[in-house]
């Protein structure tokens, strides 16, 4: 255990951001960079996906279902070797393994993010559309003002979920070189060679640590969002409370 | 209540047809409703009555027939569908707020975005809806922290910020728990007395005989009876409708 210290204690700049100032920028900064821009450019993405997906038109919903079968039925590897791979001979020059695993990311967690949408938008009741369309309101404007607010809310714990799959998948990124948390503990131990054991375990320990915290916070969310859509009788219930205690002492 | 009557035509069902499949949901209905007239439709469940209210604002499509709303004709390819909907008020069973914004947003959305009136303006208006149902105070309340017998009153004032001529009111009070009924036929009856054209899926046989014109009993998709409320209850002259009204009593 001692030697889990003393490898942490010596290489945990690199660990966290790589040879940052003096050379680029890695470990954990670039692990958590991934998956931010992975997710934050994936869920416009994925909101049209699943749109798409529900859409009246018939050739639509089954665009947005093939993409989504296609990028669910293949091992997220596969996909980085493809983007690898094909975004040089689509733009005519070589891309850096940054730019290839944030693609990847982005196409792949837009299918999966346009699932969990989905599932969002079909989960509210039927008459929430019917209300909306009622009063006047467009396809698209009962889409925006009324069912993809209440979807996305409903889904924010799910999503949470997903953004601790797209720190995992991160570590794929070893495969073509990008320089993140996985590279980082692999460097660390080329250079020790004799302690593999104990170089993975700092490794395992610290997605462990941000991904359960991550899962945590979405169990919080998921009971916070319960009880506000069970509204009525617990904020009732809360503010009687609130009366009861507050009625004597005036 | 034959005040505020007069003989232009609002709605206008021809010969309305429609199937689920196999099964025939409306069976050749033929009925009009005036100007200012109110009718309460009632029957038995699954004999149509919310289908039928269903086929105006063409939230349910029909396969055969025609319906004409203040002349025009529901089911013309040149109308447009989200303005047309606009003009006719839908208030639901299940209310159907939208729970993520306060009374005074639910009210103010359409006006907002499909009017395209001033937010401002749309609010004033709004709390003047809220006044008429007794709700001013819940203006920045959410639905969520209503009775189910105030969402029902805002699901009105929702429905008339778009100054509908024409009011739907599919089953409002079943839902309800019976000490809240009052409150919302109360808004109901005083829509009634301005002269508001109203279609009213409804088994509040008080309610019918006060303020409504026509009483349309429908039972498997066909319209067996219409008649004034006085003759409806006190005389039905189909069977199935006295086996209904008894039931109903018996409750």
């Amino acid at each position: 255990m001692g030697d889990v210290f003393t490898i942490l204690s010596d290489n945990w700049m690199l660990l966290l951001i790589g040879q940052y100032p003096t050379g680029p920028l890695g470990g954990l900064a670039i692990t958590v960079l991934l998956s931010l821009l992975g997710l934050l450019l994936a869920f416009p993405l994925s909101v049209c996906i699943a749109v798409a997906r529900i859409s009246p038109f018939a050739w639509l919903r089954r665009s947005a279902m093939a993409l989504i079968y296609v990028v669910r039925g293949v091992p997220l590897v596969m996909f980085i070797f493809w983007v690898y791979f094909f975004v040089p001979l689509l733009i005519g020059r070589t891309v850096g393994g940054f730019t290839t695993m944030v693609v990847t990311l982005v196409i792949y967690q837009a299918a999966y993010l346009a699932e969990i949408v989905r599932a969002g938008l079909e989960g509210l009741p039927q008459g929430q559309e019917e209300a909306a369309r009622a009063v006047g309101l467009s396809y698209m404007q009962a889409m925006t003002k009324v069912l993809l607010p209440q979807a996305l809310y409903n889904m924010v714990p799910a999503m949470i979920s997903q953004f601790v799959s797209t720190i995992k998948e991160t570590s794929l990124g070893y495969v073509i070189s990008v320089n993140e948390l996985t590279f980082a503990a692999n460097q660390i131990n080329s250079t020790l060679l004799i302690k593999p054991f104990q170089v993975y375990f700092i490794l395992a320990a610290i997605y462990f640590a941000l991904c359960f915290s991550l899962t945590q916070f979405a169990r919080h969310m998921e009971g916070r969002i319960a009880a506000k859509r069970a509204g009525t009788a617990k904020s009732k219930a809360a503010s009687a409370h609130t009366n009861a205690k507050v009625l004597p002492a005036a | 209540m034959t005040s505020n009557r007069t003989n232009t035509p609002m709605i206008n069902f021809k010969g309305v047809n429609k199937w689920y499949g196999d099964y025939h949901a409306l069976n050749n209905i033929d009925a009009e409703v005036t100007k200012g007239e109110v009718v309460v439709v009632c029957g038995p469940s699954g004999s149509g009555k919310s289908t039928l209210l269903r086929t105006v604002n063409r939230l349910e499509p029909i396969q055969k027939g025609t319906i004409e709303f203040d002349g025009q004709n529901v089911h013309s390819p040149s109308l447009d569908l989200n303005k047309f909907r606009s003009h006719i008020g839908f208030v639901f069973q299940s209310f159907n707020l939208f729970p993520h914004l306060s009374v005074a947003d639910n009210i103010m959305l359409a006006p907002v975005n499909v009017l395209k009136r001033k937010r401002s303006d749309a609010r004033t208006r709004a709390l003047e809806l809220l006044d008429r149902v007794g709700l001013a105070e819940k203006i920045d309340a959410y639905p969520g922290q209503l009775s189910g017998g105030q969402q029902q009153r805002v699901a009105i004032a929702r429905a008339l910020a778009m100054d509908p001529p024409v009011m739907m009111f599919d089953e409002p009070t079943s839902s309800l728990d019976p000490e809240m009924v009052g409150e919302v036929l109360q808004v109901m009856k005083s829509l009634a007395r301005d002269g508001m054209t109203m279609m009213c899926v409804s088994h509040e046989m008080n309610f019918a005989r006060e303020v409504a014109d026509q009483v349309w009993f429908m039972d498997q998709g066909r319209l067996v009876e219409s008649d004034t409320p006085e003759e409806f209850f006190s005389h039905p002259k189909s069977d199935r409708a006295r086996a209904f009204l008894s039931d109903l009593r018996s409750h």
